[in-house]
């Protein structure tokens, strides 16, 4: 589903490379949880993923289902399927959570040559969804994030991601901010939502998030580059040693 | 050495038709007329309009036929009078049986009446203009404790290359009565014209007034307007103005609360493209005590356009326990447009609460972002936000055959969904 190859990215005007080398294959009904230190490029695989101005690709390739993730806007890629949950989720006064979804659904489904989705469907979807993270359905018709508690704006996230329903999700630190109540519903939310045509990634920290949605592999992202990949044991011995012991290692 | 003193504005009626008889106002107004001048920047309340555009020009008067149907509101059910180049078209026009309303000719408005309401307001060259060679106007009276079965449309169609559309008038509002006044303004065809265009009313105790104009001229003509309002004790005026027309607008409105208990409200929308100057200009002056106003405007302006508000309210010496609200916000789509935006609070009471804000900016990056990342292209998350940015104003249009026509617009000319 994707693949990712030798991935170089530099961020900002003065061109500072933060990835510097990244390979990763994710194939469907997959979950991938990457970890790292702080400033290892956790979000930065994130942003260039989901297309953010202000970071440049100097070499390597991301291909999603065939096509080259790198050629494709932003928009195109979520109609491609591709999903980013953020880490901080941006509150857009004015612009109610309900008529946002309507206009991004249709327009996806446009890209798949679908019809426009019903009203009472779309009402349907959103009833459903919200149920899904338990998020207030009043929410749903108030203004995208504005006044959202942190852990309302994360469901708010995978209420979106089940209403979109894309191939591959790329959880963004989400577990941050979320108490843990939150954090099961977030969880149980994704994993009802996993099935073997869909991926995740999880980008992470801490290993709290995959205590509820259990990863096929976790890799470690150090400096740049995915340095350790193991099964999902690996995420528990990171908690238990911290991220200290890989630089030793690699001394 | 010659010295020649040329008079502008004597040059720019020069070419009008000379006013027939006509009433006192019409008298007083070209008397008023003589010696003034066209206001330059260095004139305050024009420091960011250049008129010269207009007053470097020459324009008739001329009586025309046209078809109005796209202009009018679709299931509007109104009285629907219509003046087309400043003349008033019985033909277009159907008043409608309706007790509470008597719609006249201008030229029935008494001078006295007219003095002695209208005496504390200030007149400008334009408005002299309009006065002394009117070519029509209604005056619109709404019996005591009645309320209008149907609202009012008074629809302004300018047409024809150079014509100037004088149309003035008054409506009144006895004591406890009320209707709503929807004033439409557009053009065909009419390259370099000017809709010169003057509404004064009066809003008596416990009346209630509210205008909804919409002024959706071609950006190849001028449009200013003088609307003055008086407001007695415990009345209402509530005024929406929506301006995307012309390529010089000037919307001049002044209120003068003259009683206790009065509540005042003024909101405006204006979106400007290409060469547009949309000027907002605005004064509430508060009299008397225990009065409320509110004023919301948000402009957007994109390609070259710019927009000017100018929002003053005055309290004076004896108004206590005023509420006053103001703010002004702008969003500028491109690096070529600008926007002047003035506030300007005088306050000369003790115990009053007056609070104005004003903000320019431009859409959030990161917002725009997060709505791409849902699938959402750069254009439409733009025209999203712009929406929600406005569509707190537009809200306040509670006439949803008006709502209607606004939304219908902002489709056909920008492609914004509200």
């Amino acid at each position: 589903m994707l693949t990712i190859k030798n991935l170089h990215a530099t961020v900002g005007e003065e061109g500072l490379e933060i990835l510097k080398g990244l390979n990763l294959e994710v194939k469907p009904g997959e979950v991938h949880a990457i970890m790292g230190p702080n400033g290892a490029g956790k979000s930065t695989l994130a942003s260039v993923l989901a297309g953010k101005d202000g970071y440049e690709v100097t070499e390597g390739s991301v291909v999603f289902e065939g096509k080259d993730l790198l050629e494709l806007e932003t928009e195109d890629r979520a109609k491609e399927g591709v999903f980013l949950a953020f880490q901080y989720p941006v509150e857009i006064p004015g612009v109610s959570n309900i008529n946002f979804l309507k206009t991004a659904i249709n327009e996806i489904r446009e890209h798949r040559k679908q019809e426009p989705l019903k009203a009472k469907e779309f009402m349907a979807k959103v009833r459903e969804s919200s149920a899904l993270v338990e998020l207030d359905p009043k929410l749903a018709s108030r203004s995208v994030n504005e006044g959202f508690s942190g852990g309302e704006k994360k469901r708010n996230e995978i209420f979106q991601m089940a209403m979109l329903q894309p191939k591959l999700s790329i959880l963004d630190e989400t577990d941050s901010g979320l108490d843990i109540d939150a954090l099961r519903i977030v969880s149980d939310g994704v994993n009802k939502l996993k099935n073997e045509n869909n991926a995740v990634i999880i980008i992470t920290h801490y290993q709290r998030l995959l205590d509820h949605i259990i990863p096929d592999f976790v890799h470690v992202l150090a400096d740049g580059k995915i340095v350790k990949s193991g099964p999902k044991e690996l995420a528990l011995e990171l908690e238990e040693k911290g991220y200290d012991w890989l630089n030793a290692e690699k001394v | 050495m010659e010295i020649t003193a040329e008079n502008k504005v004597l040059k720019f009626v020069e070419g009008l038709i000379p006013p027939s008889d006509g009433t006192s106002i019409r008298k007083e107004a070209l008397q008023a007329l003589n010696g003034m001048d066209f206001p330059t920047t260095r004139v305050e309340e024009w420091k960011y309009t250049r008129v010269g555009r207009i007053t470097n020009k020459t324009f008739q008067q001329e009586e025309r036929k046209a078809n109005i149907e796209k202009y009018k509101i679709t299931n509007l059910d109104a009285h629907l009078v219509v003046f087309v180049n400043g003349y008033f078209d019985a033909s277009l026009s159907t008043i409608k049986e309706d007790k509470a309303l008597s719609v006249q000719s201008i030229e029935k408005l008494d001078l006295d009446y007219y003095s002695e309401i209208m005496e504390e307001t200030e007149e400008n060259v334009f408005s002299l203009i309009n006065k002394g060679y009117q070519t029509g106007g209604v005056y619109i009276k709404v019996g005591e404790n009645e309320k209008t079965a149907y609202p009012i449309h008074l629809l302004h169609l300018t047409t024809g290359e150079g014509i100037i559309s004088n149309a003035q008038h008054f409506i009144h509002l006895e004591k406890g009565s009320k209707t709503e006044l929807i004033t439409t303004y557009d053009s065909d065809e009419a390259e370099n014209s000017f809709t010169n265009i003057v509404i004064e009313g009066h809003i008596e105790e416990n009346a209630n007034l509210t205008i909804q104009k919409l002024q959706f001229e071609e950006k190849n003509v001028f449009h200013i307007s003088n609307e003055f309002f008086v407001q007695d004790p415990s009345s209402q005026f509530k005024i929406n103005t929506i301006t995307t027309g012309s390529l010089l607008t000037r919307n001049g409105l002044n209120v003068i609360v003259e009683g206790e208990n009065c509540h005042t409200e003024m909101n405006g929308v204006y979106l400007g493209t290409e060469n547009q100057h949309l000027d907002n200009h605005t004064l509430i002056e508060h009299l008397y005590s225990n009065c409320t106003s509110s004023e919301t405007y948000k402009g957007v302006m994109d390609d070259k356009s710019t927009g000017v508000f100018n929002g003053k309210v005055i309290v004076r010496p004896n108004a206590k326990k005023i509420e006053a609200y103001q703010s002004n916000g702008n969003i500028l789509l491109s690096k070529s447009s600008t926007v002047n935006s003035k506030p300007e609070l005088e306050i000369y009471a003790d115990d009053v609460r007056c609070s104005h804000g004003s903000t320019t900016g431009q859409l959030d990056e990161d917002a725009i972002y997060y709505l791409r990342t849902r699938g959402i292209s750069e254009q439409k998350a733009k025209k999203l936000m712009v929406a929600a940015f406005i569509g707190e104003v537009l809200d306040k249009v509670d006439n949803s055959d008006i709502r209607k026509k606004v939304d219908q617009h902002f489709l056909e000319h920008f492609g914004w969904v509200f």
